[in-house]
C-alpha cells in the first residue's frame, strides 16, 4: 500500500509542477514505483516537463469517465522504468471530475505504486479541493516572497481542515545572494511564519528552466544544485535524515584569501 | 434596629488614601446606595480637593463584574476619587474571575478568523491575512502579524497586546488604525494598543499601569493600612 502526496502552493508559478516532476523522478531513481497524477485539467504542464507530451493518448478524465482502462492511461517515463504519469485533460476543465472519483482512482493507484504524487492546480477552488481529497500527505511549495508566503499560509490553513497530515514545506527558488542583501526573505523567516516542518530548500537555478524546456527533469544533472536539492527532498520523503545543503555558494580561493586578509 | 443604624460603609483616612470598608452582611445594592448618598451629599467638603486614591475593602464578599462596574460608576461621581484597588478578605474580589480570560492556542492563518466573547489570551501567531476578534481585550503570546479587533461590540476600554507587535491593522471598538508603513525595528519588547481620544495609541507594556491604573499590581506587603 503506497502513499499519496499532493504538491500544492496556492499561488501560481512557484514551482509545483517542477517539484512534482523532480521529486517524482528522484523517487523513481531510487527504485520506488512512482505515479505522477496531473490534476491541473485544462492547463496541463507536467507531461511537458517530463518530455512525454507526444505520448498522450488517454488522460485523467478518460480514466474517470471510463473511456479507457487505468493501465491504458498510464504513460511510462522515457528514462525511469518505475515512473508513470497520468496526464490531465487539456480540452476539459476542473469540473470534469469530482473529488470522489479522484479519491477512488488514487486509492486504486496506491495499491500499485509506492508513491502517488498529485500535482495540484493553483488556486483554492474546485481543482484544489479535488486534488487534496485523495492525498494522505501534502507538500506546500513557496518562494521566499511575501505574496507566495501569504498564499502558502492560506493553503496550510485549508489543508489543516482536510484529512491530510501536517503539511511539509519546500522553499523554492531561493537566492542566497539576494537574501544576504536583504532583498529576499530568509528561510527561517518563512518557516517562522508558516510554522510547519521544512522538507527542503531549492536554490534558484537556470538549469531548471533549461531542463524543463528539454523535457528532462533537473535531477538527472549531477552538478545542478537544484537537482541535488530535489534528490535530497526525495530521500527525506522516504524518511531518511538528510542534512540541508549549504545555501551559500562554496567560497572560492580568492574570497577566502580576502577574508583571511580582513576584507569582507 | 441599633444594628441597622450602624452605617454599612465606614470611611477611614490613611496615608495611602481613603479606605472604604463595606459591611459584608448588608446587601450590595444597599451599600451602593449608601456610598452614592455619601458622595452626592453636597455639604461634605472632604470630597473636594486634590486627587485621592481610594481603597475598597469588601470584607468576606465577592462581587461580579457588573457589580464592580456599578461600584466604579458610583465613585466616578467625584472626579478626584480614584479607585486604586478593590479587595476581599482572603480571596479574589471577583466572584467570576475564572471565566474572565479564555486561553486558546494555535496559529491563525491567512483567511482564518478567531472570534471570541470576553478577554482572550492566545498562545501562538496571528499571520498576515488572519483575524482575531473579541468583545473584550486580546493578548497574544506570540507574533501578531494579522488583524486584531478588540472590543468588537463597542467596549472602548479593550486593549490589544502582543509579544511581537506587527499587526497589519488594528481595530478597537469602532476605531480602525493601521500602523506606520515602516516599523521601527528597534522597537522590541511587548507592546499594546488602546483607545485614546477616539484614536488608537500604541505603547510599551511598561506604560500600561499608568494608562490603566486599575489593572496595575502593586506590592502591598509593607503597607500599613
Amino acid at each position: 500500500m503506497g502513499e499519496s502526496i499532493v504538491v500544492t502552493s496556492g499561488k501560481g508559478g512557484v514551482g509545483k509542477t517542477t517539484t512534482s516532476a523532480n521529486v517524482g523522478t528522484a523517487l523513481a531513481l531510487e527504485g520506488k514505483r512512482v505515479c505522477l497524477v496531473d490534476t491541473d485539467i485544462g492547463l496541463r504542464n507536467l507531461d511537458v516537463l517530463l518530455g512525454l507530451e507526444n505520448r498522450i493518448v488517454y488522460d485523467l478524465v478518460d480514466v474517470i469517465e471510463g473511456n479507457c482502462t487505468r493501465q491504458q492511461a498510464l504513460i511510462k517515463d522515457k528514462r525511469c522504468d518505475t515512473l508513470y504519469l497520468i496526464p490531465a485533460a487539456q480540452s476539459k476543465d476542473k469540473s470534469a471530475i469530482s473529488s470522489q472519483q479522484l479519491r477512488s482512482l488514487i486509492a486504486e493507484l496506491k495499491e500499485e505504486f509506492d508513491y502517488v504524487i498529485i500535482d495540484c492546480p493553483a488556486g483554492i477552488e474546485l481543482g484544489f479541493k479535488n486534488a487534496v481529497s485523495g492525498a494522505d500527505q501534502a507538500i506546500v511549495v513557496t518562494t521566499p516572497e511575501s505574496a507566495a508566503v501569504r498564499d502558502a499560509d492560506r493553503v496550510i490553513g485549508l489543508l489543516e481542515k482536510e484529512d491530510v497530515g501536517k503539511p511539509k514545506l519546500i522553499v523554492n527558488r531561493y537566492r542566497p545572494r539576494l537574501v544576504k542583501e536583504g532583498g529576499m526573505m530568509k528561510v527561517d523567516d518563512v518557516v517562522n511564519i508558516l510554522a510547519v516542518d521544512l522538507l527542503g530548500v531549492v536554490p534558484d537555478d537556470e538549469t531548471i528552466i533549461r531542463t524543463g524546456n528539454q523535457g528532462e527533469p533537473a535531477v538527472f544533472e549531477a552538478k545542478c544544485p537544484a537537482g541535488r536539492a530535489y534528490r535530497n527532498i526525495a530521500r527525506r520523503i522516504q524518511g531518511e535524515a538528510v542534512p540541508m545543503l549549504p545555501l551559500e555558494r562554496q567560497s572560492g580561493f580568492f574570497s577566502r584569501l580576502r577574508r583571511w586578509l580582513g576584507f569582507g | 434596629m441599633s444594628k441597622l443604624a450602624k452605617p454599612g460603609v465606614t470611611i477611614k483616612g490613611t496615608k495611602d488614601g481613603l479606605l472604604f470598608l463595606l459591611d459584608e452582611t448588608r446587601p450590595f445594592s444597599a451599600l451602593l446606595a449608601e456610598i452614592r448618598h455619601k458622595l452626592e451629599n453636597p455639604s461634605s467638603q472632604i470630597w473636594d480637593g486634590p486627587d485621592t486614591p481610594v481603597l475598597i475593602k469588601l470584607g468576606r464578599r465577592q462581587i461580579t463584574r457588573e457589580e464592580e462596574k456599578e461600584l466604579r460608576r458610583v465613585f466616578s461621581i467625584r472626579k478626584n476619587l480614584i479607585v486604586r484597588s478593590i479587595e476581599a478578605e482572603g480571596m479574589h474580589y471577583l466572584a467570576d474571575s475564572s471565566p474572565g480570560i479564555k486561553l486558546l492556542c494555535g496559529t491563525i492563518r491567512s483567511g482564518q478568523v478567531l472570534e471570541h466573547r470576553g478577554d482572550l489570551l492566545f498562545l501562538g501567531d496571528v499571520n498576515p491575512g488572519g483575524c482575531i476578534r473579541s468583545t473584550g481585550s486580546i493578548y497574544v503570546l506570540g507574533a501578531l502579524r494579522g488583524l486584531a479587533h478588540a472590543g468588537s461590540e463597542g467596549d472602548e476600554s479593550a486593549i490589544v497586546a502582543a509579544s511581537v507587535f506587527r499587526p497589519t491593522q488594528l481595530r478597537i471598538a469602532g476605531v480602525i488604525s493601521r500602523p506606520p508603513d515602516e516599523w521601527d525595528e528597534s522597537e522590541v519588547g511587548m507592546r499594546f494598543a488602546y483607545l485614546l481620544d477616539e484614536q488608537i495609541a500604541v505603547e510599551s507594556v511598561h506604560d500600561l499601569g499608568q494608562i490603566r491604573p486599575e489593572l496595575e499590581w502593586r506590592d502591598k506587603r509593607f503597607k500599613s493600612l
